[in-house]
C-alpha cells in the first residue's frame, strides 16, 4: 500500500501518562496523518493502548490517571477545560478489542449514536443513516433481511463490523481501533482489514495491533513503541525494511527478549 | 547481533548463510583450478571443474527452497528479511560465475598447446583478482560487511583494464600470427568471461551493501569501454 503525505490530524506533544505513581508514557510526541493508517505497535505493556486512549481522552474513566501535555484534534487541544467529552469522543470514535455489540437490535446498535446526538431529523433520516454506515462497515448485505435481530447474535467477525459501523453512524473525524482483530478467525481479520483500507481517506485510523504483519498490511505509518516511549516513528514499508533504532530491528525480527 | 527468540529462525539463518558460503568457496576454486588447467594444459583438472559444478547448481537450489521456506514460515522482517532476499538473489549471480569458470574448463582441450602466445601470462594475474573479488563479496555477506562489498566494487576497474589490455593485445598478436587466431579466439572468451565474473561479483557486492545498510548504492558511472 503507497504512502502518500497527508495534512496533520491530531498532534501529540510532550505527553506523559500516570497511572497514580507509575509513569505508563514518557514524553510522546507524535502526529497522526488525516489520509493514513497509523499502526501503535510493541510489546505487551509498552504504553501502546495508553497512549490510544489518550486520544480520545478514554482514559478520564480511569480514576488514577493522569495525562500531561498537549493533544490537538485540528489544532484544539482536546484537554482544554471547555472540551465537551462526550462531542470529542464523537469526533474520535473508538473500537475495542472484544466486539461489544450493544444488547440490542442490529438496527439500534447503529442508530443509538445518530440519536443522542440528534444527527437524524426523521425516521427515514436514520434509516438512511444506519443503511449507510452498515454499507460503509460491509455488514450491510448480510445483515439487511435482519435488521431486528439482536446485534448480539451476529458472530464475532460480524459484530466487529457492527461496532465499526456503529462507531461510522456519529460520523466521526478519527477512528481508534484497539487490537480490533485479536478476538476473530483470519477470515473476519482480513474483512476488517480490507474495511480499513476501504474507510482510509475517509477517516484518520489509527490502530493498536499486537500483529507486525497486520501493522505491515493495513498502515501506511507504524509507531514502535517500548516501556512508555516512542522508540521510532515512520513510513511503515521503512520501518519493516531498515528500521533505524536498534530496539524497533530487535522487536519487529523477534529478537526481543 | 542478538538471539532470535525462536531458536529456530537462528538455525535456518545460518544454514542459509552456510549454504552461500560453501557454494562462494566452490566457485572460487572452480576459477582458479580452471585457470590453472589452461595454463598447465591439465585436461584432467578442467574435466573435473565441468564435472563440479553440478554441485554448484544443486547448492543453488537447496538455498532458493530454504529462502522460500524461511520467508513462508518465518515471515523474516527488516535486516533478516534482507539477508534471505540477498541469499537468493546472490546464488543465482553465483551459479552463473560458476557457469563461466566451468566455461573456461571447457575450452582447455580445444585451445590446445598455446605457450607460444605470450599474451596468455597475464590471464592468471586477471583471474585471481575476479577470483578475490568473488571471495570478498561473500565474506562481506557472511559478515555482514559494507565496507568490504564497497571495496570489492571499486576493484572491478581493474579487471576491466586487464580485459581491455589483453583485448588490444590478442589482436595485434593475431595479426601478426593469423595461424594461432583459432586458439586467440577462444583466449578471448577466457577473458571476456573473467572479466563477466568481475561484473557479477560487484553485482554481489552491491546486494550484499544492501543486505548489510539497508541502502542502496548510487549508480556507479560505468567506464564503457569499445571492446566490451
Amino acid at each position: 500500500m503507497t504512502e502518500t503525505s497527508s495534512p496533520t490530524k491530531m498532534s501529540a506533544r510532550d505527553v506523559n501518562v500516570f497511572y497514580g505513581e507509575k509513569q505508563a508514557i514518557n514524553n510522546v510526541s507524535i502526529d497522526v496523518d488525516n489520509d493514513n493508517v497509523t499502526a501503535f505497535i510493541g510489546p505487551s505493556g509498552c504504553g501502546k493502548s495508553t497512549f490510544l486512549r489518550t486520544l480520545n481522552r478514554m482514559n478520564d474513566t480511569v480514576a488514577s490517571a493522569r495525562v500531561e501535555g498537549e493533544i490537538t484534534l485540528d489544532g484544539e487541544n482536546i484537554y482544554a477545560s471547555g472540551m465537551d467529552v462526550v462531542q470529542l469522543r464523537a469526533r474520535v470514535g473508538m473500537v475495542f478489542q472484544k466486539p461489544n455489540p450493544f444488547p440490542k437490535s442490529i438496527y439500534d446498535n447503529v442508530a443509538y449514536g445518530p440519536r443522542i446526538h440528534g444527527l437524524a431529523s426523521s425516521k427515514a433520516d436514520l434509516d438512511t443513516i444506519v443503511e449507510s454506515s452498515l454499507r460503509r462497515a460491509g455488514l450491510w448485505e448480510e445483515v439487511k433481511d435482519r435488521l431486528k435481530d439482536s446485534g448480539t447474535a451476529l458472530s464475532g467477525g460480524q459484530q466487529q463490523r457492527l461496532c465499526i459501523g456503529r462507531a461510522i453512524a456519529v460520523e466521526p473525524e478519527v477512528i481508534l481501533m484497539d487490537e480490533p482483530c485479536s478476538a476473530l478467525d483470519p477470515i473476519a481479520t482480513a474483512k476488517i482489514e480490507e474495511l480499513i483500507h476501504e474507510l482510509r481517506g475517509r477517516y484518520a485510523i489509527v490502530i493498536v495491533t499486537h500483529n507486525m504483519q497486520q501493522a505491515a498490511r493495513v498502515s501506511q505509518r507504524t509507531a514502535f513503541f517500548h516501556l512508555g516511549n516512542l522508540v521510532e516513528y515512520g513510513v511503515t514499508s521503512e520501518i519493516f525494511t531498515n528500521p533505524r533504532q536498534d530496539r524497533t530491528k530487535d522487536y519487529i525480527t523477534g529478537r526481543y527478549g | 547481533m542478538n538471539d532470535h527468540t525462536l531458536k529456530a529462525f537462528d538455525d535456518d539463518m545460518s544454514t542459509l548463510r552456510g549454504l552461500v558460503a560453501e557454494m562462494g568457496g566452490r566457485v572460487e576454486t572452480a576459477l582458479e583450478d580452471a585457470i590453472t588447467a589452461l595454463i598447465e594444459q591439465d585436461f584432467k583438472k578442467a574435466e573435473k571443474v565441468v564435472r563440479e559444478d553440478e554441485r554448484i547448481d544443486a547448492l543453488e537450489g537447496e538455498v532458493e527452497r530454504l529462502a522460500i521456506q524461511i520467508i513462508a514460515l518465518r515471515a523474516p522482517m527488516a535486516n533478516d528479511l534482507r539477508d534471505v532476499i540477498a541469499a537468493l538473489k546472490i546464488v543465482g549471480v553465483v551459479e552463473r560465475i560458476g557457469d563461466y569458470a566451468k566455461n573456461i574448463a571447457k575450452r582447455v582441450p580445444q585451445i590446445g598447446d598455446h605457450r607460444r602466445i605470450e599474451p596468455i601470462s597475464l590471464l592468471p594475474s586477471m583471474a585471481q583478482v575476479a577470483g578475490e573479488m568473488v571471495g570478498d563479496a561473500l565474506n562481506a555477506f557472511a559478515a555482514r560487511n559494507a565496507s568490504l562489498a564497497e571495496a570489492v566494487i571499486a576493484r572491478d576497474t581493474v579487471v576491466d583494464s586487464f580485459y581491455n589490455g589483453l583485448f588490444r593485445t590478442l589482436i595485434t598478436y593475431m595479426m601478426e600470427n593469423p595461424k594461432t587466431i583459432s586458439e586467440c579466439a577462444h583466449l578471448l572468451f577466457v577473458a571476456k568471461n573473467i572479466e563477466r565474473i568481475g561484473d557479477h561479483a560487484t553485482n554481489v557486492a552491491e546486494m550484499v551493501y544492501y543486505a548489510a545498510t539497508g541502502q542502496y548504492l548510487p549508480e556507479r558511472d560505468k567506464e564503457t569501454s569499445v571492446e566490451s
